[in-house]
Formats: C-alpha cells, structure tokens, sequence
C-alpha cells in the first residue's frame, strides 16, 4: 500500500485496522459502538475540537455509516467543517454531507451558506468543491438558491475550464429536480454555443445538459444539431493523435462522440438541410469504415472504445430509419459481431439487431443471420445472451420464417432456463397466433406447448386456443382428434386436461365415430384425470360431462354415476357438490330438447384482437424506446389476453366498452375500496357509485320533504354472468326507527353485460347519523365476492332550501347561541382553494346559498330545513376561508344538537 | 445517466458507494444486497451487462474488487465498462498499484477522485491527466496547510 498523500488522519486508520482485525460481527458491532460512545462524548464534552479532531470524528462516522451502520448525530459538526479555513477539513465536511445529508434536512440552509461563501472563492478547487456538493444533494432548495450563479458561471468568460465543466453538470443535476431552473432566452444560444468550445473537457460535459435541454424543448435548442454534427464530424476524422488526453486507447474522444450521437438521437429527421445531412452520414459512414480496420491494439479498453461509438452511430442510423444503404451496412457489420469471442459484443448486436428487424429497410438483412442467432440461443453460456437471441428471433419472425423459428424455440424450451421459459411460451403463442396460415398447425404448436412447459402457459394462452378453436370451424375436428391423443399420454398437464376438457365437451363428437375415441373411450379418459386435479379444472370436467350427455345420450348413465358421486359429502368442495347435484337434477329432469338448447354448441367469440399480440410491442415502440418486448411482456403479464376475463382492476373504465350507465356519466376513482367513499354524493344525487372491474353501480334519487326514493342499477361488466347476487341492507333495526329503509328485490342472477335496477324508498323519521350501507354478494366464476357500499342517503338529502334575507338570517343565528345548537370546525383546504367549487358544492348539499347577506363576499352563508316525519329542524351554516392560511372554517347552528353535529361532520374536510 | 455506483469485494463488503439518485436508505441496502448476490453468482465469462429492472447493470471485476454501475436504458454500456476502467486506472495511478485496502483505508480519496471523474451521474473530465491534476491540486492545498501547521506548533509562524 503506498503512503497517501495530504495529510493522513492516524486516528481513522487505527480504527479501521481494529474492525478489520474483528473476528466476529459482535466483535465488530461492539468496536463500533464504543466509537461511537467516544466520539459522542468528544462531541458533547466542553472542551473545543480543534478543526483536525472533528474532522477525524466525522471522518470516522462516515466510515461507520459506509459500514451499514445508522449514524444519527455528527451532522452539525460535519457542517461546521464546510466553513474551516483548511481545505482538507473542508472538504469532510462536504463529503460528510453529500453522503449522510438528505434533501430536506434541517441543516440545509447552513450548508447553502457555506457554499455560497465557497462559490464566491477565487480558488477554482474550492468553487468545484461547492459545486460538487450541489450536484451531490441536487434539491429543490439548491436549485432556488443557486439558479442565478451556476447559469453565469457556466457561460462567463472569466470561468476557468475546469469550474465550467463542473457548472454545466451542476446545472444538468438541478435541471432534473428543478426543470424551470434553466434560463431561455439569449441564455439558448450561449449554452449551445458551448458546443463549440475550445476545451474537449468542456463540450463533453455541456453535451450532456443540452441533450436534457432539448429533451425538455426540441424547437428551441434546434440550432445545437449543425454545430454537434460538425464536431463530431472533425472527432471522427481526426487522427488519434490529434486530441492528446482526450483520446482513449487509439480512439479520439469517444465519450464526446457518444453524447454527440445521443444528442442527434432526439431529433426525427436529424436536420432537414441537405448539407448538414450529408456531413453526417459521410460520418456515420466514417464510422462504419473504421469498424473494419485493423485494431490499432489489442487491449479490450481500445475494442470497447472503438466499438462503443459504432454501437452509437448504429442507434442513430436505426432511428432515421431513412437510410437503406447504412441500415445494410450496419447489419452486415452486426452480423459479424454475432460470431465475435467477446460475449459483450455478441449481447450487445444482438440486442441492437433487435431493432434492425423492425425496419423495412433492414429486416430482410436481418433474416440472413437466422442459424447463427437460432445457435446463439441454443449455445450461448450466458442466459442472459440468450434470451437477447430469443428475442431477435421474435423480432425477425415473419410468415415466412414462422414455421422454423417456432420450431427451432420450442425445441430449445425443452431444456429452456426456467428464468425464461415463461416468457419463451408468449413469445411462441404470439408468433403462432400471427402467423399461422393454417390453423392445425396453430392448435399442433400450442398443444406442444402445453406439454413441453405446461407450468410456464398462463391462462391467457389455453384460453386463446379454445377461442379460435371454437372460431373456426374447419379446425375442430382435428383439435379434438390431437388433444384427445395428447390427453393419452401418461402424464399429462392440468393445462392440457383443461383444453381436452373444454373441446372434448364442444367437438367430442366429430371424433366419436372412431371406435379408438367412441363417447365411453372419451369419457374415461378425461375422468381418469379428474382426480388429479384442482377444483377448477374438476369443475370444468364436470360441464364438459353435462355437455357429453346432451352429444352422447348413450352414455348418460355413466355419467350420471359420477353427478351422483360428487354430489354429496365425497366431494369436499362446496361448489363441485352443487354443480354436480344441479348437473345431475337437469339430466334427469330436462327433456332432450331442453337439454339441446341449453348445453347448444358455445356461439362464436367476437372476433377481436387478440390481446395476446397486444403485449407484442408495436414496432415503432420498440425503436423509440430501445427497450425490447421482454419487458413489455412481462409488465402486461396480467393482462387480459383474450378479453374473456375483465379488464385489470385499477383501471378506471370511463370511456368505451366497460360503462353500462353512460347516462349517469361521472364516474370518480378509486374502485377498489371496499367501503366506497360515498361523501362525493353529499353534493349530488345522481351518478356511479361503484365500479370495479366486474360490476359498476349507479345511482339516480330523488327526495321530497321526509321522503326519498332511490334507483340502483347494477352493470355486469363481465362476459359471464353474476349469480347468487345480493344486495343486503346493513342498517341496524334501531337506525331503522329513525330512517326507515325499504328494498325490493333482485333477480339472483346478473347476465353477463345485463343491467339491473333495484329500487329503494327511504322515510326520515328522526334525524340520523351516518348513512345506510349495502352489502353486494354475488358469485363471478363461482367466487364469492363482496362488496360494502355506503348508501348515498345522508341527512343533509331531506333539506329543504329557505330563502332569507341578511335581517331574518343573523336574528336567527343570533337565536341559535346556545352551547348545544353551535358547532364549528377548522380545518384545512383541499388545495388549491377553490371558492367557486365550494359555493358549488353548498348549492348541491341542499341548503340554500344566501348571497349578499354575510358582509365579506368571500364568506358563504346557508340556510335549511330538514324534514322528518316527527319535526322539521331548522339550519344555519357559515363558512369562511382563510386565503392565506389556506383554512376553513365552518360554523353550522340548528335547532337541535344531533342535527348540528351530524351536518358540521358530514361537511367537515370536504372544501 | 449513471444511477448509482457500487464497489464491492468477492467476499461481497461493499467497499464504497455512489448514489447519483436519491433513494431511501432501505432502498440503498435492499439494492445493494440483491445486486451483490446477483451478481457474485455470476460466472467469469459471462456478459458484464444485464437487464434489472427498469435499468441495466454494468459491471467488472478488477482482482478482488467488482466495479458495478446502474445505467439507463438508453445508455451506452460499453463505454460504462470504460468509464469504470478509467476510474481503476485514476485510483491505480494515485495510489500507485492500487489494492483493495487503498480504497479501505483511504475511501475519503476514492470518492474525491470519484468525483472528479462524474458529477450528477454524467461523465466530467475524461483526460486522465486533467482529473489527476485536480486531485495534484487539493493534495497541494493540503500539505501547505499540513506544513503550515507544524510550522505553528513549533512557534515558527
């Protein structure tokens, strides 16, 4: 170990002797803590550090906080440091705070002070250090208090080159947090300017915040792509020598020319002049050329260099996507990276002729280099090249390489990585399903699928397959014929079980006139796996059963055996035992017709997109993004492939397919929330007052007097119908005696898409708290599902408006003083204050809003009556907002106490 | 844009840390414990990148220390690679033969070459020479001070 130089600190390298010499963690632990007890006391004692012990001290928490220990004290000292005369305490001091120092710390103004005093510093080191600190924290606070010095900073002449460089990547850090931080203006054109800067070190660092810039604002930095062309331009021809320090390894300025090309990246065409245009593909062209040169040495840092600004110029190439002849070349030059020995180099053109694939211009090109990608995912060491090969072969995919590709990927996924496997099985469905020409073909690929790696297909996928099974008729024949053979296997997927299951039970009987598949033959087959499988497939089997004695009325007597078998106690679950006793019921009690037209062949799916090749990424996607479809795949892994099921939940349905009760409109979030927050219908009486992804509730009311009359329509949103469907009234017979609640009922069963209404009346005896609620039960897919619903039926519905003047208004508030009519609360506004919405929201709570009567205009005034059967209460509401405190105060007075309270609670929070 | 930075030993130490974003604490040492294992488990000839999330993970191994950096997606890995190289050869210039207890016993140092080399996760100086000027510099500013103050303490200033 050599000796440092500067001044080493003795104290900071004994201790991290004595914790490495540690031979236990304990050991290790109790070292700390007695540090930390020391340094605690050194801090706390009277005694004055000196400038070299605290920075020792801080320099040691650091080292203990690096070690992944908490450290909750030091921070004043740290900050006193920044203020030493001596720049190495100084410069701990800063360390400590870009480490330990998050944003919103108290110290943070101590901190700006000291570096404002060190930007000021004439000594270019100690200016860089302030500036290496901003960027460290790079908080709002720093943006506010620096955005005037770091702009000047950057662009004066009299700033040396190296606080420049600093300035400009300062100004990029504070630039994300704070994007109004940059200056426009003239400002614009001295920044771009920089481009053209004397100082390589300079241009490198003020590339990277132009190129944030022009992401912020495109038009206005335009005038950085002439100049960023013509430098790059002279960095590619120049010779190596030419740029001394700022050549790396034989290759002039790499990262420079990186950003330069980054920089280009943001604008489609690159520049409309032709001049400029030509300069640059002659670069790029450059480029190119150079790739196929002799290597100017053999070190891996020269080949990386070298190699970095080609991958570079590839990625713009592919993003002008205009130029056929270098799109061609770029391919050529990729496909002799995929038999490169460095296998960064072979991940890295794989992945870039992902891309490649998706231009027209190249993706013939692309084809060319099929065997040695489909070897590349079958030999490569490194899962990770792997799956970068899989991937290239769904991106080249076409009709006319299909039927291979797909071929050569299921192979693999015999002895696929599991990591990957899942992701491979999408891909191969995807492909089949958007290429296939002929469908047994379609049904043969994910068959195999299904018993190659029947873990890994999601349900999406075997669903799929039955839809266009059942879509195309001149298919299902030979579906039922192949799943019935794959069915024989020994061992055979859950998966595979519940496709034979379901086309069995549609298409048995196309195969049934072969005495090898006869209807018995069949039957047996499938329920000799019955037994092995979970409830949803065995309640599946149990409807492809039903569905066999309507094709087969020969063997309704084996079957019913089974109904009967399963229709008690022997079957554990609950809703096999009903499916069995009510399949059991309907073969004995339905007449043949009957049982004709209910167990009829299953209609036609709509025909859509399939939503299997939506989580393909649409190509122009890919291309921006850089980023291949594995992860869009995965992102969408629970999305709805075949629109069987429901859309995600979370997924605000307002426009389109899902809203049943457009009429009503106005739907608001949140549709997960068991107990739906109902307080938006304080305001108003119609509207959606649940919605999730199976079912949507809306509400239309009306109230007179003490009376209201409520309608519910419930939506099914699902393709399959709701049963066992209830709602209940959750309102105890005590609160019934002072609103008293009436439903009428429903039909149990919500078809699928159906809409039905349930009526209510409500009576208002006596005032009341609260509001009823609703519990809705029903079955989706044979799963109990629950919700609870608060009624919009709250007290303030039984207003009634009264118009009074400023006189009769404050006599009677005057009237109401007393301790039990008064109530007020305070409480913060709903930013940003909105008095209009407020006024909005008091005319839909019933009452009426009284103008002109309270002497400040910003103040809101009410009066109302609630009627109830026993008495009517009069009602008085004020409220005042505090602009600058950005408060509320409401102050509600009536004639009653529970009347008071429970309207000053229902409104309470909701301005 | 470079996220975050991690040095780490075989023997998985973390041995230093850079953060160009500011993530809770809790996040910093999930991380780096998932990224540690991640990539200790990977083989020698492997490819220095992978996917992670919604980043990508460059990483090198110099003897007993791994050099791993998080980087955007649109970010050009292979120069990452040498953006770490440039690092290991700025700490081995400094050092002279630069081991991993130099960067134990002198982690102050490490994160001040650091950051000479990137602020705010973007690359500032890449001149070799330019970057060991500026640390020549603040040692220069040290040992004055250094030599300032045993001139103080033996009453000669």
């Amino acid at each position: 170990m050599a000796p440092v130089r500067g001044d080493g600190m003795r104290g900071l390298a004994v201790f991290i002797s004595d914790i490495r010499n540690c031979k236990s963690k304990e050991a290790e632990v109790k070292r700390i803590n007695k540090e930390l007890a020391n340094i605690r006391s050194k801090f706390k004692g009277d005694k004055t550090l000196d400038g070299y012990q605290k920075k020792k001290y801080v320099c040691k928490l650091l080292f203990i906080f690096l070690l992944g220990h908490d450290i909750d004290f030091g921070h004043m000292e740290a900050v006193n440091l920044l203020s030493s005369n001596k720049y190495s305490e100084k410069q701990i001091g800063y360390l400590f705070i870009s480490v330990l120092v998050n944003t919103n710390s108290d110290l943070i103004r101590l901190i700006i002070q000291s570096i404002k005093n060190d930007l000021q510093s004439r000594n270019p080191v100690h200016v860089n250090l302030a500036l290496q600190c901003i960027a460290n924290i790079g908080s709002r606070d720093m943006a506010e208090s620096f955005s005037n010095e770091i702009p000047k900073l950057l662009v004066s002449g009299d700033t040396m080159d190296v606080v420049k460089q600093s300035a400009a990547l300062c100004l990029l850090r504070l630039f994300r947090s704070s994007p109004d931080i940059i200056p426009g203006g003239e400002w614009t054109s001295r920044i771009i300017h920089l481009l053209n800067d004397q100082h390589m070190g300079v241009v490198t660092a003020a590339t990277s915040l132009i190129d944030a810039l022009v992401k912020r604002n495109p038009e206005e930095y335009k005038g950085c792509v002439n100049l960023a062309v013509s430098r790059l331009s002279r960095i590619v021809t120049a010779s190596y020598t030419d740029l001394q320090d700022y050549t790396y390894y034989f290759v002039p300025a790499p990262w420079l020319s990186v950003k330069l090309l980054r920089l280009l990246q943001n604008y489609n065409p690159v520049t409309e002049e032709p001049g400029v245009r030509a300069r640059l593909n002659e670069t790029l062209e450059t480029i190119l050329n150079k790739a196929q040169e002799p290597p100017k040495s053999k070190k891996v840092q020269h080949s990386n260099a070298k190699n970095a600004v080609l991958f570079e110029a590839i990625n713009l190439i592919i993003h002008s996507d205009s130029e056929p002849n270098l799109l061609v070349r770029a391919c050529n030059q990729l496909g002799q990276f995929l038999s490169n020995r460095e296998t960064n180099l072979r991940y890295l053109a794989l992945e870039s002729m992902c891309h490649l694939a998706t231009s027209e211009f190249s993706h013939e090109e692309v084809k060319k280099h099929q065997e040695v990608v489909i070897l590349s995912m079958k030999m490569e060491k490194d899962v990770s090249v792997r799956q970068m090969a899989v991937d290239l072969l769904y991106a080249m995919c076409d009709r006319g390489n299909a039927e291979e590709i797909v071929q050569e990927m299921l192979n693999y996924l015999e002895t696929a990585d599991y990591s990957i496997r899942e992701e491979m099985v999408l891909k191969v469905a995807i492909l089949a399903e958007k290429y296939a020409t002929d469908y047994t073909w379609y049904v043969d690929v994910i068959l195999n699928l299904i018993r190659i790696a029947g873990d890994y297909v999601s349900e999406e996928v075997w669903y799929r397959v039955i839809q266009i099974v059942i879509n195309r008729e001149e298919v299902q024949g030979y579906a039922a014929k192949t799943v019935f053979e794959a069915l024989q296997a020994p061992a055979c997927h859950e998966n595979m079980v519940k496709v034979g299951g379901y086309i069995l039970g549609e298409f048995g009987n196309l195969i049934a006139g072969d005495s090898r598949s006869a209807p018995l033959v069949q039957f047996k087959l499938l329920h000799s796996k019955y037994h092995l499988c979970s409830p949803m497939t065995r309640a599946l089997l149990l409807s492809t059963y039903i569905k066999f004695i309507n094709l087969f009325p020969e063997i309704r007597t084996n079957i019913q055996e089974v109904f009967r078998q399963h229709s008690n106690l022997r079957s554990a679950d609950a809703e096999l035992q009903q499916r069995a006793s009510e399949y059991l019921q309907l073969s004995i009690v339905a007449s043949t017709d009957v049982l004709a037209t209910v167990l009829e062949e299953m209609p036609s799916f709509p025909e859509r997109e399939s939503s299997i090749k939506k989580k393909n990424v649409p190509e122009n996607e890919i291309r921006e993004s850089k980023s291949p479809a594995p992860n869009a795949v995965n992102s969408n892994a629970n999305a709805d492939l075949l629109g069987l099921s429901t859309p995600p939940a979370g997924v605000n349905n307002t426009g389109g397919s899902g809203t049943l009760i457009d009429v009503l409109g106005d739907i608001y979030g949140n549709n997960n929330a068991a107990t739906y927050n109902t307080k938006k219908f304080l305001f108003k009486n119609n509207g959606v007052l649940f919605e999730n992804e199976m079912l949507q509730i809306g509400v239309k009311s009306e109230f007179r007097q003490n009376l209201g009359r409520l309608g519910l329509f419930y939506g099914n949103k699902t393709q399959i119908p709701l049963t066992n469907f209830m709602p209940v009234l959750q309102w105890s017979a005590e609160e019934a005696l002072k609103l008293n609640v009436q439903m009428k009922p429903v039909d149990p069963t919500l078809e699928a898409g159906a809409q039905i209404q349930q009526l209510l009346t409500a009576e208002c005896i006596e005032d009341y708290a609260d509001a009823p609620t609703i519990e809705v039960n029903f079955r989706y897919n044979n799963v109990p599902q629950k919700f609870s619903i608060k009624l919009p039926l709250t007290l303030n519905k039984f207003f009634e408006p009264t118009e009074m003047n400023g006189e009769s208004f404050f006599a009677r508030w005057k009237n109401l003083g007393g301790e039990q009519q008064r109530a007020q609360k305070v409480f913060k506004a709903q930013q940003p204050l909105d008095l209009p919405g407020a006024r909005n929201k008091l005319m839909g709570f019933g009452m009426q809003l009284l103008e002109n009567v309270d002497p400040n205009p910003d103040n809101m005034v009410c009066a109302g009556i609630i009627h109830t059967q026993t008495q009517q209460v009069g009602c008085l509401l004020r409220l005042e907002p505090n602009k600058q405190a950005q408060m509320f105060r409401l102050t509600i007075r009536a004639s009653k106490e529970t009347v008071t309270r429970e309207v000053c609670d229902l409104l309470s929070d909701q301005f | 844009m470079m996220l975050f930075m991690l040095l780490f030993s075989r023997q998985g130490k973390l041995r230093l840390q850079k953060w160009y974003m500011a993530y809770p604490d809790k996040v910093k040492k999930k991380i780096t414990r998932e990224l540690v294992t991640t990539i200790l488990a990977r083989k020698p000839k492997m490819c220095s990148f992978l996917e992670w999330k919604d980043c990508k993970i460059v990483y090198k191994r110099y003897a007993s220390l791994y050099f791993c950096c998080a980087i955007e997606q649109n970010d050009n890995e292979l120069l990452t690679l040498e953006i770490i190289h440039r690092y290991v050869e700025l700490l081995d210039k400094y050092f002279g033969s630069v081991c991993e207890l130099d960067i134990i016993f002198n982690f102050e140092k490490a994160y001040f070459i650091l950051d000479e080399l990137l602020i705010g996760g973007e690359i500032q100086e890449t001149s070799k020479k330019n970057v060991l000027k500026a640390i020549a510099s603040q040692d220069l500013l040290q040992e004055d001070e250094a030599v300032e103050g045993t001139l103080r303490d033996i009453g000669l200033l």
